[in-house]
Formats: structure tokens, sequence, C-alpha cells
């Protein structure tokens, strides 16, 4: 047996990613305590610009066989892994301030050890290199083409997500509970997502995405194991975008993560699992259509009114948020039904926009605090507008770039995934899209009602002073927001040349 | 650059002054401001005095690239109705400033922030006009509600958040079925003419019947709660009663128009089928909206509510003029949008003075005004002639143009019109009577008369409305060829030989 041929240069991406983390592990095996936290988030952001520099390079190449015939290298592919960094570079800045992390997990919330811990000033830095792994595997997962990478590389990503949920610095216990969550729906849904490989495996005799789709060109599209397969495949991944009815850990997992984490869990893990996504329905799946399209369809629909019909009832700011995904989830789904190429660059464009606004409307989150630490409750954050006006107008950019008024990056993205989903005939889609956008308005309009036009309460809550990171993560967020909002060619021109799977 | 785009960032370049004046002199904010608002209504002048008024279709026109992808260009230009909105508009800013001089203070922001939101939007009062691209229109029409929100919000009266939430969201709506509507445009003509938002390719392209209802009913319905038309009104007292009257000016004065030039700008150019077919239905909530507002009018106590509904009565009279069809109906109902801005200019802005000086906006608590200030008695009492189109003035004779416009066709709704005029009489001599005739109330004695700067404000109101109640020819011969352009897109004729002027 020969051994099988590797593309290196087009695997290098996920290749640097992946020893960065390894680097990452050893540093915190030999390193002095003491410098552990500057060489780890110095090594993450090296890293994660060199694997960015990396696509850049490959930008105009492409394989399906990259690595024998399970990653496929190939236009989209290269451009959400592109984002995929970006997004995850901006999120490594505001994971780098380190307070928003326990001192020490393994301690009882409580405890003495625990409090040992804080006043000897120990660090978990263990979260960066666990961080690289999970984008190592975010890159993997839009870019596989057989089913079995695929589930490697959602448990890849999944995995350290579940372990990082758990680290909060305050509220351990609500922390540890979405972990604990996260990983029990997690396992279960990725037996989904396995069980429905098998059901195609069986009905195809194949698990490249390339050998299904013959088999359904060829054997029929009517058959049971076919139709399992989808529906169960549908399962998995629908869980891991947060699409209604498989949303349920979100809200929680949210609110409980540490905030960075969350807004990096946000940006990065929608783009690449959607990202995956298109790719099994765009290559693999286009011959059942039939079949699939209209679950997807009704899944979008409920999805995106559930989210925007639930966050208007939130009290905390990371539930909204939450929700609020779960609508945007519903949206990007859309593209998946639509099943063409502007809708496939309408949702490049979509991972860009959002995720942008997402890790900056984290990031202020993380800012909004008093003596305990962050504070969620929204009835708290009033008259944020009086106390620090710069960070309740940047919040509120990020909200109305979520609720699409025009020259926000965000009312582009709507604009061209509906439009995309009018194109593909699918009109209900896009008038649904529409009439939810304007419920979501709503709750959003709530926020800045509060922070705006209502009196600060006389409490303790205050923005803190930002460390330069955040500041800079926010920023960028925010200039993102706007720029694509008003010169979203910008970015267009891209996702129209790169919204191409080989097949 | 054409003209218009001089004309749009030259707000823009005032806003950018302001944003770098040190917060604590407001004097110079405000000078500032204003010098900027006169600067903008000079140029404004002299493009209308470069603009050809023989021609009906657009002029300096320009079109840049913007987001290719989807084909949307940055493409301007005017007609003569566009121009002479664009012209009302940049008039009644600078007065607004000069009117309303102390209206930023005591707000929730800084003045500052007041004057630099009111230059926002005055570029994009300019250039929702201007637009002849689908996706721009939509663009400043959804962003421009920002900037009034903030306004109302921020600077207003009574519960001015709970009623500038309220506008927002009416809008918006309105604005979201547009969106739906807007794409649908895009989609059909990229299966036709491969993708455009060129307002000129899209009235070409043929769409069948029951996509082309949709696609109206998208747009019309966002018009019809921004003008706003029975039923979608509601959100209009609300807003007007907590604005500031500045703010509440601009809003009834300008931004509302641009509801119903809408309809005539896009409703009519690109659904010619579909208006005809909805015409009997928007005819009857015309006439509705007339009496209506009418009769709500008449029982109101508070001024500024009373002035929206009032405004809601024209509103009517407008939108019947637009659909009647006519050559007199459309150039009446375009007329009728420059008066009822400056009518409703001299009203609101007269009446926030009166409000200011007695602290109350209850009719009731007004009364005897003509002996203590004649000035600001005299004015009030003007401009609600004015209101009820008293012939002399400019409302009359486009009111008397709508009617006669559609009388030809639609003879009941004209009659049912008619007596919204009898109605309108009603409200207008009862607070008039209430306000400033009678015996001086208590409360009343000591109000000052009109300063110097607020004659200075209102004095040119007042000439407009007397002079083109004499003189409508120049806005009327701007607006006659671009009214035939419209008919004929639209595929009507007059029913019978023009009735002499």
């Amino acid at each position: 047996m020969n051994a099988p041929k590797l593309d290196y240069a087009l695997l290098a991406p996920i290749l640097i990613v992946l020893g960065g983390a390894l680097i990452g592990v050893l540093v915190e095996a030999f390193l002095g305590r003491a410098r552990r936290t500057g060489v780890q988030i110095g090594l993450a952001l090296i890293t994660v610009a060199a694997a960015f520099i990396q696509v850049i390079r490959i930008r105009q190449s492409g394989s399906s066989g990259a690595a024998v015939l399970s990653v496929s290298i190939d236009g989209a592919g290269i451009y959400i892994q592109g984002t995929i960094l970006l997004l995850s570079l901006v999120g490594l800045l505001l994971i780098a301030d380190t307070d928003n992390f326990t001192a020490q997990a393994s301690a009882v919330p409580g405890s003495t050890q625990e409090s040992a811990a804080i006043i000897a000033g120990k660090q978990q830095t263990e979260i960066f290199p666990l961080t690289l792994f999970a984008i190592a595997g975010m890159l993997l997962f839009p870019v596989a083409t057989d089913l079995v990478t695929l589930f490697v590389a959602l448990e890849m990503l999944s995995l350290p997500l579940y372990l990082m949920a758990g680290l909060s610095r305050r509220r351990r216990l609500l922390s540890q509970e979405a972990a604990l969550k996260y990983f029990l729906l997690g396992a279960f849904s990725s037996a989904f997502f396995l069980m429905g490989s098998a059901f195609l495996y069986g009905y195809s005799g194949t698990l490249t995405l390339n050998g299904i789709a013959s088999a359904i060109h060829t054997a029929g599209n009517n058959n049971i194991f076919l139709l399992l397969g989808i529906a169960l495949l549908s399962v998995g991944l629908l869980f891991k975008v947060g699409a209604v009815p498989f949303h349920s850990w979100t809200p929680d997992v949210y609110q409980g993560a540490p905030t960075p984490i969350t807004g990096f869990m946000a940006a990065c893990t929608k783009a690449a699992v959607f990202g995956a996504t298109l790719r099994i329905f765009y290559v693999a799946l286009d011959g059942a259509s039939w079949s699939w399209k209209p679950m997807i369809a009704v899944v979008a629909v409920i999805t995106m009114f559930f989210g925007a019909i639930a966050a208007i009832s939130q009290r905390d700011v990371k539930r909204m948020l939450a929700f609020s995904s779960i609508a945007h989830a519903g949206f990007i789904l859309t593209a998946v039904v639509s099943l063409n190429n502007h809708a496939l660059s309408a949702a490049l464009f979509y991972f860009v926009a959002y995720g942008f606004a997402t890790i900056g409307a984290f990031g202020i989150v993380t800012l909004v605090r008093d003596s305990a630490g962050e504070v969620g409750d929204l009835n708290r954050w009033v008259g944020l507008g009086k106390k620090s006006p710069l960070t309740a107008a940047i919040f509120g950019l990020f909200l109305l770039s979520f609720g699409g008024i025009p020259l926000t990056a965000g009312f582009i993205g709507k604009f061209a995934i509906f439009s995309a989903a009018y194109e593909s005939g699918n009109i209900y889609l896009a008038v649904a899209g529409v009439l939810s956008s304007a419920v979501a308005i709503f709750f959003y309009l709530r926020v800045i009602v509060m922070l705006f036009f209502q009196d600060p309460t006389n409490d303790s809550v205050s923005v803190v002073i930002p460390s330069a990171m955040t500041r800079l993560a926010i920023t960028i967020c925010a200039i993102v927001t706007i720029v694509l909002g008003v010169f979203p060619s910008l970015i267009l021109n891209a996702t129209n040349t790169f919204a191409l799977f080989t097949r | 650059m054409s003209f218009i785009t001089v004309l749009g960032l030259l707000p823009l370049v005032g806003a950018l002054a302001v944003a770098f004046l040190p917060k604590s002199n407001e004097k110079l904010t405000k000078q500032v401001a204003l010098a900027t608002s006169v600067a903008v209504a000079l140029v404004s002048i002299l493009m209308a005095l470069k603009f050809n008024t023989s021609q009906g279709g657009f002029q300096f026109v320009e079109s840049h690239k913007w987001i290719a992808n989807f084909h949307i260009n940055y493409a301007v230009g005017i007609d003569g109705i566009a121009l002479t909105l664009i012209l009302m508009t940049t008039i009644l800013v600078p007065i607004v400033f000069l009117a309303g001089w102390n209206e930023s203070e005591g707000g929730r922001w800084s003045v500052k922030t007041f004057y630099i939101l009111l230059l926002i939007l005055e570029t994009m009062m300019i250039g929702v006009f201007a637009a002849t691209d689908i996706f721009l229109f939509y663009v400043i029409f959804e962003a421009m509600l920002i900037p009034v929100y903030f306004l109302i919000g921020g600077y207003g009266r009574g519960a001015r958040a709970a009623a500038a939430m309220k506008f927002l969201l009416y809008s918006l709506f309105g604005g979201l079925l547009m969106l739906a509507a807007v794409i649908g445009l895009y989609v059909i003509s990229t299966n036709q003419i491969g993708g455009s938002f060129d307002l000129t390719q899209l009235s070409h392209l043929t769409i069948d019947k029951p996509t082309q209802n949709w696609l109206f009913l998208g747009f019309f319905i966002a018009f019809a709660i921004k003008a706003p038309l029975w039923p979608f009104h509601t959100w209009l007292p609300d807003a007007a009663k907590a604005g500031t009257a500045g703010t509440s000016t601009l809003l009834l004065g300008v931004l509302d128009k641009i509801g119903t030039y809408g309809m005539i700008r896009f409703c009519m150019t690109l659904f010619p089928d579909a208006t005809k077919t909805f015409t009997p239905v928007i005819i009857t909530l015309a006439v509705i909206s007339i009496l209506y507002g009418a009769f709500l009018a008449i029982g109101q106590k508070d001024i500024n509510s009373l002035i929206a509904f009032t405004s809601i009565s024209h509103f009517g009279f407008i939108t019947l003029g637009i659909f009647a069809m006519t050559s007199q109906g459309i150039s009446g109902a375009a007329f009728y949008m420059v008066n009822h801005g400056f009518s409703t200019a001299a009203l609101f802005l007269v009446s926030g003075w009166m409000i200011k000086r007695r602290g109350s906006s209850q009719i009731a608590d007004f009364g005897g005004l003509q002996r203590v200030s004649p000035v600001m008695a005299w004015s009030f009492f003007l401009a609600g002639m004015s209101a009820l189109a008293l012939p002399g003035l400019s409302s009359f004779v486009s009111e008397f143009l709508v009617l006669v416009g559609s009388f030809g066709k639609y003879p009941v709704a004209a009659i049912l019109g008619t007596t919204g005029i009898v109605l309108a009489a009603l409200y207008v001599l009862i607070v008039v009577q209430r306000t400033l005739h009678g015996e001086t109330t208590p409360g009343n004695e000591s109000l000052t008369d009109l300063n110097l700067r607020e004659k200075i404000a209102i004095a040119p109101v007042i000439a407009i409305l007397v002079v083109l109640g004499f003189f409508p020819e120049p806005v009327l011969h701007a607006i006659n060829p671009t009214t035939a352009v419209i008919m004929q897109n639209v595929g009507v004729s007059d029913p019978v030989a023009k009735a002499g002027k």
C-alpha cells in the first residue's frame, strides 16, 4: 500500500494552527508561571496570523484531493478558513484578557482552595492551546469532504469548546453547568451525526461527499437509508448551529461560558459549521433536494421567528444575544435552502458581518461590570449612554447591525441572503425573513432605549477601562461593521469569486 | 460632482465642523449650524435657477458605481417635483434653526448633538428626494429614521421616548415590507435585464399582474405609513406632540412628504397596472383620511395633536390628487406638498412659541392673545388661514387643483373632499377663536410678543404662503412637465379637455 499523497501547502493553515497548539501544550509544561501568559498570548496570535498569511498565499490554488479524497481546498473553503482565522484573531484579543477565566479550574467553587489560587495569582493559560485546537477543528470542518473526516473535525472543534465553556472566573457554578449541558447535548448530537453518516454509507457504499452525490444520481433518491441519513445528519448539524428545535443549549451556554469564549464560539463556530453544512447540502445532497429542502425551510422559518420572539422577553444581555444568534442562524439557513451561488456568496458575506458584530458585542459585555464581575441583567444597563456614551454607542451600533439597519454590514448581509432566497424561488422565505426582522428589531430597540433614554439608576454598575487588546478588538469590530455597511464591495467581490465548491 | 451632490455634502461638512467645536460654546455651535443651512439654501436656490423648467425628465444627473456586485449605483437626479420638495426642505431648515434657537437646550444630550443630528438629517432629506437608484433611496429612507428617533426621543417633550419608539417601529415595519418589494423587483430585473436598481430601467420591466400587485403593496404600505394615511396614522399625533416645534415641523413638513412623493415616484412609475387596480381602494382611504383627520382635529384639546390631525386630513387631499391621475390632480398634489410644508411649519413654529411662553399646549389655557401679543396672534391666524386654504394663500390653489382634478373622474370623492374644506374652516376657526380672541384669560396677561429673531424666522414662511397664493405660476411651471411625463408613463390622460385655470 502506498503512502497517501498529501498536499502540504494547502493543508498548511490547519497544520500551522495544530503545531501552534502543540507548542502551547509544551509551554504549559515547561515554562514558569510568571512568563506563561505573555508567551501563550503571543504564540496564539502569531500562529493564527501565520495561518492566515498561508491562507492568503494559497488563495489562487485549490485541489479536490488535498488529503486523498478527504479534504477539498476550494474557493469557498479557503474563504471560510480566512474568515475563521480573522475572527479568531479578534476573538483571541478578547480572550487575552485572562481576568475572565478561573484561576484554577479544578478548585471547587467557593472553596478555600479557590481563594488560595486567586490570591496566588494562578491562571489557566491552557485556554490558549485549547482555543488553537478548536480553531484547527474549525478550519478542517468546512473543507472536509468525507463523513469520517467531517466527524473528526466536528469533535475536534467541539471538545475544547465544552471545556472552555466551564472556565468562567465568576459565577462558576453557572459556567460549569453550561459546560456540562453543552457537553451532554453535544455528545448526543454527535451521535446523531455519526448515525446519519452510517446510513449514508449504507446507502451509497462510500463516505465521500462526491460519492454520495453520484450515488444519488445513479441509484435514485427515494431510498429509506438516504432519507434517514439526511435526517440524522441534519440533526447533528442543526444542533451545532443552534437551530430550533435543537437550540435549547444555546442560551444557557452563551450565558454561562466566559464572555470572550462566548463571542469566539458564536462567531467562529457558526462560520465553520455553516460552511460544512453548506458543503454537505450543496455537494453531496444536491440531487435529493426535494427531500430536505422543505424540512430545512421549515426549520429556517421557525428558527428565525422563535429566536426573534424569545429574545423579546430576555432579561439577560448574554441570553438575549444568544436568541439573536438563533434568529441569525435561521437567516443563514435560508442560504442552504436557496441552493445557488448567490446564496453561497451571501452566506460568506454574512459570516463576516455577523461574526465581527458578535465578537464586538460580547467584547462590550465584558466591560460592563460591578464589584462582583460582569453585569448581565439588562435592567442594570439602563442609562449606560449617560455613564459612558462611547461604549453605549458602539454597542448600539452592533445591535443596529444585528437588526439590519442600512449603512451597517448586517443590512447588506440580510439583503444579499434574502435576495438569493427570492431568486431561488423561495419567496416565502424572503418574506418570512423580512417579517421576523421586524420582530427582531423590536428587542434591539428596547435595549437601545434602555441605554440611551432611561436615566441611570444609582448602583455600582460601571464600564471598566478596557485593556489595550480588548479595546483593539472592539475597535476593529466596529470599523468592520461600518465600513462593510457603506462599502460592502470590498468583501462582496471576494465572496463572489470564492463562492464555489469543487465537486 | 453635480449640484445635488454638493448640496447633499454641505450639511455633512457643517455637521463635521460642529462636531469639532468646543462643547461649552453653544452659541458658536448654533451660529455654525445656521450658517451651514443658509449656505445650503442659497446653493439650492442657485440650482433651481439653473434648472430647465421646460423639461420633464431628470436633470443634474450623476451616477457612480457603489456596490457593483448588486448593480447598485450612487445615482441622483431631480425633476420638477423633486426640485420643489428639495427647495422646500432647504428653506425650512434654516427657518427651523432660527425659530427654535433655544429648543436644543434642556434635552437629554448636548446642544452640539442636536445640531449634528439635524444637519445629518438635512443631508438625508435632500438625498431621499434626489435618489434615482431604488437601493440608495431605501437606504436613506431607513437610515434617516435614526436621527429623527434621537431628535424626538432626546429633545422632545412629555412622553418623548415612547413616542419616538412608536414612530420608529411603525416606520421600520413599513420599511421592511418595502425591502421585500425592493428585493423582489431586483430579482425580476436580474432575470430580465441582468440586474438593476435604476428607476428608469426598472420602469421598463414586464411584471405579471399578481406579482406587480404584491410589490406595489410593499411599497405603498410603507409610504402610507410615512404619509400617513388612515388607518396607518396612529403614530403621528404622538410624535407631533412629543417632538420639539422644529422637529415636528421637519417631521410633518418634510419627512411625511417622502410618503406621498414615493407614491408618485415609485408606486406609479414602477407599477402602473397595479396602481390602476388599487386606485379605488386608495381613493377611499384618502377620503376617509380627509374626513377622519378633520373630525378628530375638531375634537382635539392639544394644539400639537390638532395640527397633526389636520395634516392627516391634508395628506388625504394629496393622496386623492395623486391617484386621481389627472394632470391637475397630480400637479395640484405636488404643489400641495410644498404648501403643506410651509403652512405646517408656520403652525408648528408659532404654536411652539405660544406653548413655550404659556408653558402649556392645551387650547383651553390660551385666550385673548390678540391683545397681549398681536404679532404672534396674527402669525398664528395667518398660518391657520393657510391650513383652511383661504383664497389668496397658496394652499387654496393646490386644494382647488386637487378637487378640480379629481372631480372629473371621481365626483363622489371630490364632493366628500369638499366637505373636508368646510370642516377645516371649523377646526381652524375654533382654535383661532379660543386662543386669540375674546378676553385675555388669566395666565396669558404677561405673554411677550415675538422678538426680532422670531419675526425674522416666520416672515419668509408667511411671505411664501402669500406670494405663491397669488403667483403659483413659477412652481407649477416646474411641476407640470414632470406631471406630463408621469402620466405618460402610467398611460393615462385627462378625461376631458383641460379645464381652464
